[in-house]
């Protein structure tokens, strides 16, 4: 082979797209909706949504069925589809403190005001294959939710459903650094905008807002990896999880016909603040902050992102946790997994050139000895 | 134009040429930078397609943001319009804007390309796309990119010059093979794409406009027609093409072009035949221009 | 500037490097006087101040002081590794004496450091690189000057070793392989490639045997001798100072304290603090 006909090419890939189908068909079990990974596979989902950095959970799941549960192919799916539609407004900032919170916990009080939530969590279960599972149908699952809404008050809470937080309280005591201004931020802050990694190039130092941009989308196996070299010792920050919460934050835009706002939904995120080593960069000792957030219910992310954030503040860095470019170029699924994918091209001309190369050389060593 | 262009929405439901015209400026912009400041990388904000990263992302941007409804495309992969890939993105070039495709390098007014630049030579009326994984020809000697765009700005190339130097010392001969770098109008070093060193010297002085995508690496370059490039040689190192000499195409016969070698699966022997399928084509039909970018001497 | 009457090869004016916020006080509040080189208003460091001093061309200058006094960050200010907060430095090498060289672009400062000064440092993983041949590592500088014919950069690199005694078979082996004896000679032929009128030395054999120290002042000795480069030697060893100097400049906490020749400096130190480095090599 070598020499592909035109005609060769083009029916290869139809024929292998019609393969593709065949295999996730032939099982011959009832196709599956895409409503119900939605619901049920809610975490791929999420994961999808956040490395696609498109908040659609139904087009996210119709994504996975169409990758077959591949979460980086889905993401990918969902990212090239999310470049086609307009981007017709900007959010205005969302404040999580008006989040409303399904799961809520600090590692570093026992007590917090509003008290932990532990919401939905498999943290404190056994990983036992659970072969009840296997059984499950439809009267089962109904018969579950029957019993579960059964007694629960589902109308409007009685206490607050959102919470200050907990970084606010120290922060409020002097124990943890402000905010810090945009022109103070000397690992690439610049002053009169913010940057939007989709429309321009990252180019390092990068300013924070677009290190929280890459990482928002990054994939999480990545980003976890390069977390952990920094949690194992590559860099660390000696962190402490100050809150991790995951809810539901009101997303709005400014009246996009005169003044106000618009209230257009709500999106479920998590997010994560960690408490590192202390620093006095203004003076005063101070514990400094991680920050990560993330679309949907992804925990590990969150935290990932929150520790690579403040690794990433690192103003001589000498890990690879904390050196910007190492991270913010290494971290995003579709460039990684896209160029790991390419090896798979025909390289047949390159390694024509290596052969003339290695052959060449061989004959020159051949000839000295 | 415009009809064409919601014809095209109808169609599909995307824009003509995929990219939305704002975007498509945007990159029109920052290449018309790049033909300014020829061999310079200069960063834009690569679009998401739905072809994966690697697979040509940068030149399809550039190639989608040119397209006007009358231009003739001609996509190429290794030399050969049929390979996967090359079909691949001109069916997604065709699907969203219905224009014209050849598979013949004189009619093309663009052609995108990934490895190779056609045998035949390009006229100043054609410009050359060319698909870039490495942007930067500095990487092999500087993994960090804030450091090799500080060596491009104050020229320092040394560590490039010893790398070569180093390879000559340890193995008797420069051992590039591929992506040879190529100094640009004796100003930027450029990596010239994975093109062989066959096709290095076409760069220098053409009549064609080549222009250079990474989009995954977000950089476009360009080299403007009948600019100086050289690749990086001593003088007692002389740059060389990949050698084929006494053999030629098992197919046209050819001897003046690059070859791949291929293993026949019934003889179990090894024969050659034209990686540019199209000129070997051309030269089957007696098309083929006899003399131009092909050389008799090799 | 330079006056180009005078045999100035470098005029350093005024040079100062504080690390930290630095306030009004900083200078006056440290220095020798006040035993001390951090700020006590502000906290900042200051590491030298106001440094001027001339090298004459040809001669070898001395900076000695314990580890702290500054030196070395000297050194590394005039290689341009350091941005000094303050100060003037000219070369009558480069733009008539007329332009400090801090002010210039980076592009200039890289032929600075490319062609009118070499440096040898301490430790030979900053001067040298460990992943490139002896040779690549001469070579590296010898590209730098435009000279692109294989052959000649191998003569002159083979050259330049022999002259410094590393054995010219060793040429192509990497010098992470070397003692560190070794190591400092091809740091000085690294440095002399380009032939450079001023050759900056921090601390050079501070870590060899005292035999190879020998050898490598030795070296120094006879390549300031037949070649007439201009040197500065940054040494905390007076010994050092003493085999290789014509003056000496001593510094303590981020000062000059005195400045005069060697010989003179040894025997008579004026400055209590020289009288006290003196006594404590006796």
């Amino acid at each position: 082979m070598g020499y592909v006909a035109v005609k060769g090419g083009v029916e290869a890939i139809e024929n292998a797209e019609e393969l593709l189908k065949y295999f996730r068909l032939k099982g011959g079990s009832k196709p599956i909706e895409v409503k119900q990974i939605q619901d049920q596979l809610r975490l791929a989902v999420d994961k999808v949504m956040g490395e696609g950095s498109l908040y659609a959970p139904y087009y996210a799941a119709l994504a996975l069925k169409q990758a077959e549960g591949d979460t980086i192919e889905a993401s990918f799916i969902l990212r090239a589809y999310r470049s086609t539609v307009p981007r017709n407004h900007y959010s205005l900032p969302v404040d999580t403190t008006e989040m409303h919170i399904i799961r809520r916990i600090s590692a570093a009080f026992k007590d917090i005001p509003g008290g932990q939530v532990l919401g939905p969590t498999r943290d404190y279960t056994q990983r036992l294959l659970d072969f009840e599972l296997a059984e499950e149908d439809e009267e089962r699952a109904a018969c579950f939710l029957a019993g579960f809404l059964e007694g629960l008050e589902t109308g409007a809470p009685e206490g607050p459903v959102t919470f200050s937080k907990v970084i606010d309280l120290l922060r409020e005591e002097g124990l943890v650094e402000e905010f810090q201004a945009k022109q103070q931020d000397k690992t690439g802050g610049r002053e009169d905008s913010v940057m939007d990694i989709t429309r321009e190039t990252t180019t390092f130092p990068c300013p924070r807002e677009g290190r929280l941009q890459a990482m928002a989308r990054g994939e999480i196996g990545g980003m976890l990896a390069i977390a952990y070299s920094s949690m194992r010792g590559y860099g660390d920050i000696h962190p402490t999880l100050g809150e991790l919460r995951v809810g539901y934050v009101p997303l709005k835009i400014p009246h996009p016909r005169g003044t106000g706002e618009l209230y257009l939904g709500r999106v479920l995120v998590t997010e994560a603040e960690v408490i590192a080593r202390f620093a006095d960069e203004d003076g005063t000792p101070k514990f400094t902050v991680g920050y990560g957030l993330c679309f949907g219910h992804n925990e590990l992310k969150a935290v990932s992102m929150a520790i690579l954030d403040r690794t990433m503040s690192a103003v001589e860095p000498q890990m690879p946790a904390e050196d910007q470019e190492f991270v913010l170029s290494h971290i995003d699924g579709i460039e990684s997994s896209g160029f790991a994918a390419h090896w798979k091209l025909p390289h047949y001309v390159t390694f024509q050139s290596d052969l003339d190369r290695l052959r060449s050389t061989q004959k020159r060593k051949g000839e000295k000895n | 134009m415009i009809k064409q262009i919601v014809d095209s929405r109808k169609d599909k439901g995307y824009n003509f040429a995929f990219i939305d015209e704002q975007a498509k400026r945007e990159i029109r912009r920052k290449t018309l930078k790049a033909v300014a400041i020829p061999g310079y990388q200069v960063p834009f904000g690569s679009r998401e397609l739905p072809i994966a990263r690697g697979w040509g992302t940068g030149g399809l941007q550039i190639t989608l943001s040119l397209l006007g409804p009358d231009d003739v495309l001609k996509v190429i992969d290794q030399g050969c319009d049929g390979s996967v890939n090359a079909v691949n993105l001109r069916n997604l070039v065709v699907e969203t804007t219905k224009i014209a495709t050849t598979l013949d390098t004189e009619e093309a007014t663009i052609i995108q390309t990934r490895h190779r630049i056609p045998e035949e030579k390009m006229t100043g009326g054609q410009i050359l796309v060319l698909q870039v994984p490495y942007p930067e020809a500095l990487r092999i000697v500087e993994p960090s990119e804030a450091k090799t765009r500080v060596m491009h700005a104050e020229m320092d190339y040394s560590k490039l010059w010893v790398y070569l130097y180093e390879d000559i010392v340890r193995w008797g001969g420069i051992t590039i093979g591929a992506r040879y770098p190529a100094m640009v109008n004796k100003r930027y070093i450029m990596d010239p794409s994975p093109i062989p060193r066959w096709d290095v010297p076409k760069l220098h002085m053409a009549d064609t406009l080549y222009l250079f995508g990474a989009g995954r690496e977000k950089r476009i370059y360009a080299i403007p027609p009948h600019t100086e490039v050289i690749p990086l040689e001593f003088e007692d190192h002389k740059f060389r093409v990949e050698d084929f000499s006494g053999l030629s195409c098992g197919r046209c016969g050819s001897t003046s072009s690059f070859l791949d070698e291929i293993f026949d699966d019934s003889s179990g022997q090894k024969t050659y035949l034209c990686s540019d399928t199209n000129y070997c084509d051309r030269r089957l039909t007696g098309l083929a221009q006899r003399k131009g970018n092909a050389r008799n001497d090799r | 500037m330079i006056d180009n009457s005078t045999e100035i090869a470098l005029s350093l004016q005024g040079i100062s490097k504080i690390y930290g916020p630095s306030c009004p006080a900083c200078i006056q509040k440290t220095g020798p006087e006040m035993g001390t080189n951090i700020c006590p208003e502000c906290g900042s460091i200051v590491a030298c101040a106001d440094i001027s001093l001339d090298l004459h061309a040809g001669e070898i200058l001395g900076i000695v002081g314990e580890s702290g006094s500054g030196k070395s960050t000297l050194v590394k200010c005039l290689y341009f590794d350091l941005e000094p907060t303050y100060g003037e430095a000219y070369l009558s090498y480069y733009g008539n004496g007329r332009l400090n060289i801090f002010s210039e672009t980076s592009q200039k400062k890289r032929y600075i450091r490319n062609h009118i000064m070499g440096i040898v440092y301490q430790n030979p993983h900053m001067g040298l690189r460990m992943n490139f041949s002896c040779g690549g590592n001469v070579a590296e500088k010898l590209l730098t000057a435009d000279c692109y014919h294989l052959g000649k950069i191998r003569h002159r690199a083979s050259e330049l070793l022999t002259k410094t005694e590393v054995p010219v078979a060793r040429m192509d082996d990497l010098p992470r392989n070397f003692s560190g004896g070794m190591q400092q000679r091809v740091q000085i032929a690294k440095a002399m490639a380009n032939n450079p009128p001023i050759l900056l030395l921090d601390e050079v054999t501070t870590g060899l045997d005292v035999s190879v120290q020998a050898k490598v002042l030795d070296l120094i000795k006879s390549l300031q001798w037949e070649l007439g480069i201009s040197m500065l030697v940054v040494s905390h060893d007076l010994g050092v100072v003493r085999l290789l100097t014509n003056r000496t400049a001593v510094m303590k906490n981020g000062r000059i304290v005195e400045i005069g020749l060697t010989d003179q400096i040894l025997e008579d130190p004026q400055h209590v603090y020289t009288q006290l480095l003196i006594n404590s090599l006796l």
